[in-house]
């Protein structure tokens, strides 16, 4: 055989298999929008998005790179020119591929799609699917690559270099209030999970003293031994996980492991003040091994497990909530559905990890499709995994776990006759037996996802292993596994905006940037922890249980964050004079821009006052002004606060508005500044690229 | 003649399931912030010798010590 004819022979093969792909994608896809009325098979969405992700990466995600972007193997890149063997490390594209997954991957994909599943489970997955191939993977690999051109500068820094200071300042301190609301929001999802749960609240206690052992060990006794460390950590982890289920069932243990919602925010915020101020190899670094390894397990084993016990779908595809009156979170399909999917869909947080640590280990520009957009499209992977957890749960049970206090009451029976009149028959006895089954005095208004994700990982692992004996079990073991990494991002999210407020005060005094300081650091620390820990804390003795005010507060910052790195990304494109492609991000940033500013200008204006935070004020102070008292408040002084926080959420959607509309006002000049210069502007390190490009 | 060349086999194999299990280990590693240590003293050895470089606890506690300064951090 020739090689011509082998060529030929390979590339019909390799048609043909592409062919195949696309049809069966297409297929499972149709299945997945098109079957009403009778329950499908969670298989159908897995395959349906697995051959989306194939056709998009082969068709979509290589154009991108090869055609607009004419990623260059030849050019050395960072890891290459600037090796040090220790930031800078030309790496393997694998083992590459892992260590950013492991960056991006964390709690929004999996707590996203579970509330969005009120509406039913199609408009969230054709979302997630839709969103990542078009925006999400398209920002991380232009990102990702944008950097890689640039010595593996920030996201800020990057801003700062190709539109200017001004918009730099504005983008940066964008970023220190999304990582604001993302730790309340966080912090508030364990709050949720652990409220009122001896058991959970026991094993998350247990990882404090676990982390330790292992901090030492990885210290003094087996110096970077980091497999010993988790090892060790991980059989003392299970043992906690365990010796839980005695601790919940013992009268004299189980009340030291119980606390209120309050109890719980006024624990994790001294915990975050206290573990941001340790050294990094004691609490942080070990819990962060423990977390990042339980991770990757988890979602590995929810993918066997939902390949191999193939779950039915019970979450109808569309519910009557599409109108907007859900109860998990308030508003209509646009834009609300677009913002409560962030992480899996977009999420503008990557854009940080994108150009972190990963440009700097590129090994050469040709790897940039498969991590940036390989990378996002395996994130999506994981949101539509956490859309099937919460769409195999019985619909009535979804909506007992999801839905307010304030809606639903506090007892199974009148929990039960109100969902059962929203349409999702249910009765007291199976919310009763379902909190039994996993271990836990209460499964209502449980809301943030991650007992939702954890009921629904407890029903697919259990037809794994176990049965309904080792519910309890798993589902702890979702709740810890969910707590754990939350609160090492809670940790070290509080480090980076302790560093950020040490950086943007220390513009105006000098002496607070020095970071080594201890007054520095405990003042820097008590700022960032005082400012999530108060949102966090609004959130817990907010009347609609926190997560359906603040989760739209978070949705809005992640997308507005994506705005801005899209932005930036056209900017860039238009400089390298590749205006004629400039359409593959001007398209998502017009969506994400029409989004997020229809959303944050709703929820300060909308007149509905489960919406607009300005109207929900309004309604208080209304009754305040004729002495009365609206539930939940039970006091004057319950109302003036529920009107303070409003005033606080609304500045806060407000402040959002204002710096997406700011960088793009910057991000048009720039940008009709490139399209009238016919030579290539753009800042690139090696200057190589400036002279040989132009379009 | 069937001997040498199963040997051959197996010898192949070895190799490549040493050279995966490596991988995996280094992909674990930097997961949690910390490169490969071979990697870091052959870079030295090449482009600084003559100058000392950092034995693998000094490496291991100065990785730990950057990630977390560095602000990439993780993701929500």
């Amino acid at each position: 055989m020739t090689e011509h004819s082998r060529t030929m022979q390979s590339s019909g093969f390799s048609k043909m298999v592409w062919f195949l792909i696309s049809i069966l994608g297409a297929g499972s896809l149709g299945v997945v929008a098109l079957s009403r009325g009778e329950p499908i098979n969670a298989i159908w969405l897995v395959i349906a998005a697995v051959c989306t992700y194939f056709v998009a990466y082969r068709f979509y995600g290589l154009f991108i790179a090869h055609q607009v972007l004419q990623v260059d193997p030849s050019l050395p890149t960072p890891a290459m020119r600037l090796n040090d063997g220790l930031d800078y490390v030309p790496t393997q594209k694998y083992v590459l591929f892992g260590h950013h997954f492991a960056a991006i991957a964390g709690a929004g994909p999996l707590v996203g799609p579970v509330l969005a599943a009120q509406m039913g489970y199609l408009p969230g997955t054709l979302w997630i699917l839709a969103g990542v191939v078009f925006a999400g993977a398209v920002q991380d690999m232009l990102v990702l690559f944008i950097s890689t051109r640039r010595d593996g500068r920030s996201l800020g820094d990057i801003v700062r270099l190709e539109m200017g200071k001004s918009a730099g300042a504005v983008a940066m301190i964008g970023v220190l209030l999304i990582m604001i609301i993302i730790l309340a929001v966080l912090a508030l999802v364990v709050v949720k999970a652990l409220a009122g749960s001896p058991w959970g609240t026991f094993t998350v206690f247990a990882t404090i003293p676990i982390a330790l052992i292992m901090g030492i060990y990885g210290r003094f006794i087996r110096p970077g031994k980091i497999a010993e460390m988790s090892v060790i950590g991980f059989v003392l982890l299970m043992s906690a996980l365990v010796f839980g289920q005695h601790v919940s069932e013992s009268a004299s243990l189980a009340p030291l492991f119980t606390y209120t919602a309050i109890q719980l925010a006024m624990i994790i915020i001294g915990y975050g003040f206290a573990a941001s101020v340790m050294p990094v190899w004691l609490l942080l670094a070990p819990r962060d091994y423990l977390s990042t390894f339980l991770k990757i397990g988890a979602i590995v084993a929810l993918a066997i497990g939902i390949v191999v016990v193939m779950p039915m779908m019970r979450m109808p595809a569309l519910t009557r909530f599409i109108d907007g009156t859900g109860p998990v979170f308030s508003g209509g399909l646009f834009p609300f559905l677009f913002i409560t999917i962030a992480c899996g869909s977009v999420s503008g947080f990557h854009a940080l990890i994108s150009s972190g640590t990963t440009p700097k280990m590129i090994e050469s520009e040709a790897q940039v499709p498969f991590v940036g957009y390989g990378g996002m499209l395996m994130e999506s992977f994981v949101a539509i995994m956490a859309m099937v957890a919460a769409g195999v749960i019985d619909p009535g049970v979804y909506f007992a776990l999801n839905s307010p206090a304030a809606l639903i009451g506090t007892d199974v029976a009148n929990a039960a006759s109100v969902i059962s009149g929203w349409g999702f028959t249910i009765t007291p006895d199976v919310l009763l037996q379902t909190a039994k089954d996993v271990g836990e005095s209460s499964i209502l208004s449980r809301a943030g996802g991650a007992p939702t994700l954890a009921v629904g990982m407890a029903h697919i692992f259990s037809g794994l292993i176990g049965g309904k004996a080792m519910m309890g079990f798993w589902y702890h073991f979702a709740i810890l596994f969910e707590a754990l990494f939350i609160l090492t991002a809670v940790d070290a999210g509080t480090r980076v905006a302790r560093f950020m407020i040490q950086d943007l005060i220390g513009s105006v005094i000098p002496a607070f940037r020095a970071t080594h300081s201890w007054t520095n650091n405990l003042i820097g620390s008590a700022i960032a922890v005082g400012m999530w820990g108060y949102i966090l804390y609004t959130g817990v003795i907010d009347p609609l249980g926190g997560i359906n005010t603040l989760w739209p507060l978070f949705g809005i910052s992640n997308q507005m964050l994506a705005a801005v790195a899209l932005i930036m990304c056209t900017v860039v494109l238009l400089k390298m004079k590749k205006q004629r492609y400039a359409w593959v991000t001007i398209i998502p940033t017009t969506f994400l821009l029409i989004c997020t500013l229809t959303a944050g200008l709703q929820k300060v204006f909308s007149d509905v006052p489960a919406i607009g935070f300005l109207a929900h004020a309004r309604k208080f102070k209304d009754s305040l002004a004729q002495g009365q008292i609206i539930a939940p408040a039970r006091t004057l002084e319950q109302m003036h606060q529920i009107v303070w926080n409003d005033y606080v959420d609304a500045t806060l959607a407000g402040a959002f508005v204002a710096v997406v509309i700011v960088v793009l006002f910057y991000g048009i000049q720039v940008a009709r500044k490139a399209l009238a210069n016919p030579k290539v502007t753009a800042l690139e390190s090696h200057g190589v690229a400036k002279v040989t490009r132009i379009a | 003649m069937v001997l040498p060349r199963s040997r051959e086999l197996l010898e192949r194999a070895r190799r490549r399931t040493q050279y995966l299990w490596s991988m995996l280990v280094q992909t674990f590693r930097l997961m949690v912030g910390v490169p490969d240590y071979e990697t870091y003293v052959r870079h030295r050895q090449e482009k600084h010798p003559g100058i000392p470089w950092m034995s693998h606890t000094e490496f291991f506690r100065e990785r730990q010590r950057k990630r977390y300064e560095s602000g990439a951090g993780k993701c929500c």
